[in-house]
């Protein structure tokens, strides 16, 4: 198991590389720079700037240094915030993001499984069909539509619920995270359906029938595992379409996440920031992508086994 | 006395395509302390029966129409799903046809053992253990603390039937239902699993309920044989009296099908097409320093013309020495020599060609044919790969491919799935054959096929390897095919080879013991066919 978790790791290093790479030289192929502000700036401050902030230098230079800094985990001065180094206004803003994904994941996966389960116990009746219906009409609405939509609802017509901010008034993390995880209930549930049926129509599932077992228990005890390897299998790509989407939402409902900067600093030219950003993100949704094969694989025996033999 | 008396027991199942009647009001009895037999093909509607007693049929589509099931006093039949659960795995239980797919792959041996106590008798884990080891130890486990913790892939087929057994029998049941428990297993552990069978009956004084298609896997153990034909009960009788004077033309018809007597005549000797020497191919497995030796230095020489047959349990590297020869397999070491050619050395353009004049057909028809391509595709496929023909002659050589397996040309636009086991090996035979070879690798082609479509199927490539003056390699673990098809026979036994000779001697004096276990383990042997 370790030498797999290893091997991953290895080759994780040339997609971040490549990832770095490629991001540097096109947000400099992007026209305009970070200080073409619209006022206009004097020729001697511009050329200023710009040394101090190394963009006077030939390109090929400016990418060596940033990556001799990125190898002391440094990620440089943000060129829009003066004075506030990338690493702080990541570390700031992650706090935020991360816990409006782990409700949405959350959401995504309790609403999902049940429905998924749910529907799979009677394939092709109405108890299947309306959720399955439900999970197609949450895959298709995009969040900028839904979260409106929500706030529009719960927000102002019925006054239920605050329509923006995050952890300033109770209740205000409620709707960001139904429209974050939305989408995700609905691919868990049509992803945990398949899964279920496929292993309900397996010969030990009537093993475990014939043997007088409870239908319940023929469904949590023998068939949710295999069951649910799809879904957990999907939980690292999912987690790179949460980090996505939630750029989408804290804008929508005023969240001081890492989205936001991300946004903003691809507005305003801010290299460092972007470059920062993507480095960190596409790091994490590496991780994440080992993290939900390795569950995969362990919650498989025979997988378990292969792995520990090659460990030896 | 009957444990079980079941009347007039009718089933359908209900589809888009109209109401099927799978069972059409069948009666038979289960007496106590006996084996009773049901015989039939697959969809004669004997596995439904069974099922439809303890309620473990899907429905829908499935339905009872009729009919009463008396066990102990009450009309199983009758009985609601909560009443018939404390019955299944209780007072009956049942054993499975496939050992690899129905024990669960995600739980332990012993979780899935101890089951069936905690559920029907509320036994502690410890308690239950306890009688699972004992009860493990009974059906023959080496070991069985150590088992108790181990997840099924870790068995063979055989030590997972037995824990199946095991399992059926933890509570005690009054009647044992088994449904084809030895038609996935090789002769050899066929043999072990029916005596074991055998036994635990005469020890328990239990009621079995036996369920086969195979006539002769019966014979010696069956106290009563009920006969099934497409949901009717066509004969019912002791042992002796359908082996010796079946009544009913079905009956006898699976008498026929029992692969028995050698083939007529034999191909004189001709120039030897494939030879192999020193052949190895070994596996290392990551982590292991020892490779598996599968195949372990064999020689041996094929005739053009001639049927080679090559038998062996599974696990004795038969085939893959098959596999080896066709290159689809690393050869470790060794020669391969067909028509001149060392084929071990051939790359690229020249393999293709080789193996355009060699082909396989596989065992399982299920698995073998790609699920997406019609029968037309998977025949053009070869076809336009090796240029045997042009675009334009496509439809004329892919019709006489279907003449010549014994295919309704009308079939042409259907996939895999819409055909039987015994259509898809047609389809694989008409697939081999697309390319012309001049020599075949038939791996286990029959063993996944009912009897009677086993012995077409072997007729088939008997006319076809004369017609297309073929030489075959076929492996079989299946003493009685290959005596029916070879000319000669190899004995294969952990990766060498122990025994070669023309049919008759080998089948008649058999000078390894190996060979004569493998003989010994013929279903139905003890019976003068």
């Amino acid at each position: 198991m370790l030498r797999f978790i290893l091997s991953r790791l290895l080759q994780a290093i040339p997609v971040i590389f490549i990832v770095i790479t490629a991001t540097f030289f096109l947000v400099r192929a992007a026209p305009g720079g970070p200080f073409d502000a619209e006022k206009v700036v004097l020729p001697e401050v511009k050329r200023a700037l710009e040394a101090q902030y190394r963009l006077d230098l030939p390109l090929h230079e400016q990418y060596f240094a940033y990556l001799a800094d990125l190898a002391q985990g440094e990620l440089g001065p943000s060129f829009k915030y003066p004075g506030r180094s990338v690493n702080e206004i990541l570390f700031s803003g992650l706090p935020v993001t991360a816990e409006l994904g782990f409700y949405a994941l959350l959401i995504a996966l309790v609403i999902g499984v049940t429905a998924g389960v749910f529907a799979s116990l009677k394939p092709n009746t109405r108890q299947d069909y309306i959720p399955m219906s439900l999970a197609m009409i949450g895959i298709c609405m995009p969040s900028f539509l839904l979260g409106p939509l929500l706030v529009l609802v719960f927000g102002i017509y019925l006054e239920w619920l605050p329509i923006s901010g995050w952890g300033a008034i109770p209740g205000d993390k409620i709707l960001p995270s139904i429209t974050l995880g939305a989408a995700y209930a609905a691919y868990v549930a049509r992803l945990s359906r398949a899964g279920m049926l496929e292993i309900l129509s397996q010969d030990y599932i009537r093993t475990a029938r014939a043997k007088g077992l409870p239908e319940w228990l023929v469904v949590v005890k023998h068939a949710l595992r295999g069951g649910l390897i799809p879904v957990i299998a999907f939980l690292g790509p999912a987690f790179a379409g949460l980090l996505a989407g939630s750029f989408v939402v804290e804008t929508i409902f005023q969240i001081p996440g890492l989205g936001r900067f991300y946004v903003q600093a691809a507005f305003n030219r801010d290299y460092t920031m972007i470059l920062g950003t993507t480095v960190f993100l596409s790091s994490l949704i590496v991780l994440f992508n080992l993290l939900s094969d390795v569950a995969a694989a362990w919650l498989n025996p025979r997988l378990r086994s292969q792995f520990s033999g090659g460990s030896r | 006395m009957s444990l079980l008396k079941v009347e007039n027991l009718k089933v359908s199942f209900v589809t888009r395509n109209g109401t099927q009647q799978a069972v059409k009001g069948v009666s038979f009895n289960v007496a106590e302390k006996q084996i009773t037999a049901i015989i039939g093909e697959s969809g004669s509607g004997k596995s439904v029966s069974c099922y439809a007693l303890l309620g473990l049929i899907p429905s829908p589509p499935g339905r009872i129409d009729g009919g009463t099931a008396h066990f102990a006093g009450q009309d199983l039949l009758a009985l609601s799903e909560g009443e018939l659960r404390k019955i299944r795995g209780r007072d009956i239980a049942m054993i499975f046809q496939d050992p690899m797919t129905c024990l669960n792959p995600f739980l332990t041996i012993g979780e899935q053992l101890i089951e069936p106590l905690r559920i029907h008798r509320g036994l502690t884990r410890e308690a239950a253990k306890v009688r699972a080891v004992e009860l493990l130890h009974e059906v023959g486990i080496r070991s069985p603390e150590t088992t108790f913790d181990s997840f099924p892939h870790e068995f063979s087929g055989g030590m997972r039937q037995r824990v199946m057994i095991a399992m059926a029998l933890i509570n005690e049941p009054r009647l044992l239902i088994a449904d084809e428990p030895t038609t996935a297993l090789d002769v050899t552990i066929q043999a072990q699993i029916l005596q074991l069978i055998a036994d635990l009956q005469k020890n328990r004084d239990i009621g079995v309920l036996f369920i086969s298609h195979d006539l002769a896997v019966v014979a010696d153990i069956a106290d009563q044989i009920v006969v099934m034909e497409q949901g009717e009960v066509v004969e019912t009788g002791s042992p002796d009296a359908i082996f010796n004077n079946a009544q009913h033309p079905y009956t006898r018809k699976l008498l026929a099908a029992i692969p028995s007597g050698e083939r007529e005549g034999s191909a004189e000797e001709c120039e030897v097409l494939l030879d192999i020497k020193e052949l190895r191919t070994w596996f290392t497995a990551p982590g292991q320093d020892d490779p598996v030796k599968a195949v372990d230095g064999v020689s041996f020489g094929i005739h053009r013309g001639e049927v080679l047959g090559l038998v062996g349990e599974s696990g004795s590297g038969k085939s893959t020495l098959g596999r080896s020869i066709m290159r689809l397999a690393a050869i470790t070491e060794g020669t391969v020599t067909f028509d001149g050619t060392d084929v071990t050395a051939l790359e690229g353009r020249e393999l293709k060609n080789f193996r355009r004049r060699m082909q396989m057909i596989f065992q399982d028809p299920f698995a073998s044919l790609n699920p997406r391509m019609t029968v037309y595709d998977t025949l053009a496929e070869p076809l336009l790969l090796h240029a045997i023909c042009s675009r334009r002659e496509l439809d004329g050589h892919i019709a006489k491919l279907m003449d010549d397996v014994g295919l309704a040309r009308a079939f042409i636009r259907k996939y895999p799935h819409e055909f039987s086991g015994g259509q898809r090996q047609r389809i694989a035979i008409g697939r081999a054959l697309a390319t012309q070879p001049e020599f075949i690798v038939a791996d286990e082609p029959v063993s996944a096929l009912d009897v009677t479509i086993q012995a077409q199927i072997l007729d088939l490539l008997l006319d076809l390897g004369r017609e297309h003056q073929l030489t075959m390699l076929f492996v079989s673990h299946d003493m009685a095919v290959i005596r029916h098809i070879a000319d000669r026979v190899l004995v294969m036994y952990q990766g060498k080879i122990v025994e070669a000779g023309p049919v008759r001697q080998v089948f008649d004096t058999p000078a390894q013991p190996y060979t004569q276990s493998l003989l010994a383990s013929i279903p139905g042997a003890a019976l003068t066919l």
